[in-house]
């Protein structure tokens, strides 16, 4: 299990725009979490300054299909169907973390939720829901 | 290029310069690549530009879905400040994306917005992302704003509430 996890983890890190955005994972036991450092470049309002909402979203997505594949113990990550997102508070520019939790995993379609919060657990800044096609078998 | 009526946003022929710099004016909009192509009323279009690094897939090289959420989260907030008689300042409520399928790889994506519907408080929009017509869809939104969220809070709000804007005053 914890191999799949370094795989999936060293997966992550081989996505060209998880580096963009600067994403890592850590995970204990079978719950991941994706943490996101601030950066300037992932700043949406300057004035405030808050997080784009889409910054917030890709890591929701990411942590999504990133926990569905150790939750199904796939290699390959899942592909999304729809997603929805609901912003919460403004993300302030500082370090954000995220956290899903699959739902239903049927034989073809898988439902997770995820949700992106920064100093307080409690306070999340954004939550996620979403349909993603999952790895069909071979023949 | 021909429009019915002149744009809720601002007069006068440098309307679309203004909202191309907006687009611009966010850091991660430039980060991105994104671009302002067009306007007419409370339509915008735009395209967000092929780059390696953006790419989610790398056996396939196909654009992450990431990319398209910012691009149409934003193309979605623009066309809600177009619908605006004053511009102003909107912040997303929620945003649903469908992906119809993967984008094509190495190939820029181009998206349109809409919005159909402004209140006092709460701003609708669809978006729909392509890379030649709306017809093949890479992916379809829907979204809510809310209209000048910022009202009531100051510049610096999120540096720290009210210590640091106190600090500075």
């Amino acid at each position: 299990m914890s191999n799949l996890h370094d795989r999936l983890a060293a997966a992550l890190a081989r996505i060209p725009y998880a580096r963009f955005l600067g994403v890592r994972a850590e995970s204990m036991g079978d719950e991941l979490t994706l943490i996101l450092p601030y950066s300037e470049h992932l700043v949406g309002n300057p004035l405030l300054p808050a997080l784009h909402g889409g910054v917030v979203g890709a890591l929701m997505e990411l942590t999504a299909i990133t926990q569905l594949a150790i939750t199904n113990k796939s290699e390959k990550f899942p592909k999304t169907i729809d997603i929805g997102v609901e912003f919460l508070r403004s993300g302030r520019p500082v370090e954000t973390y995220a956290r899903a939790r699959v739902v239903k995993i049927g034989r073809r379609i898988a439902n997770v939720q995820a949700e992106a919060w920064q100093s307080r657990r409690g306070e999340p800044i954004a939550a996620l829901h979403g349909h993603f096609l999952l790895d069909e078998e071979e023949g | 290029m021909a429009m019915s009526e002149p744009p809720p946003y601002g007069e006068g022929a440098d309307v679309l310069e203004r909202v191309r710099t907006m687009m611009q004016w966010t850091p991660q909009g430039r980060a991105l690549g994104l671009e302002v192509t067009r306007i007419d009323n409370a339509k915008v279009w735009g395209r967000a530009p092929y780059k390696s690094e953006l790419v989610g897939d790398p056996e396939t090289g196909v654009i992450a879905g990431g990319v398209i959420t910012s691009f149409l989260d934003q193309l979605c907030g623009m066309a809600a400040v177009l619908a605006m008689r004053e511009p102003a300042i909107v912040a997303t409520i929620d945003l649903r994306i469908d992906y119809m399928r993967p984008a094509e790889p190495g190939r820029d994506i181009f998206a349109e917005a809409h919005c159909y519907k402004i209140g006092r408080n709460v701003a609708f929009v669809r978006a729909i992302a392509y890379e030649d017509a709306p017809e093949n869809a890479i992916a379809h939104a829907a979204s809510a704003f809310m209209v000048n969220p910022n009202a009531v809070r100051q510049f610096g709000a999120n540096l720290g509430g009210k210590s640091a804007v106190e600090k500075k005053t």
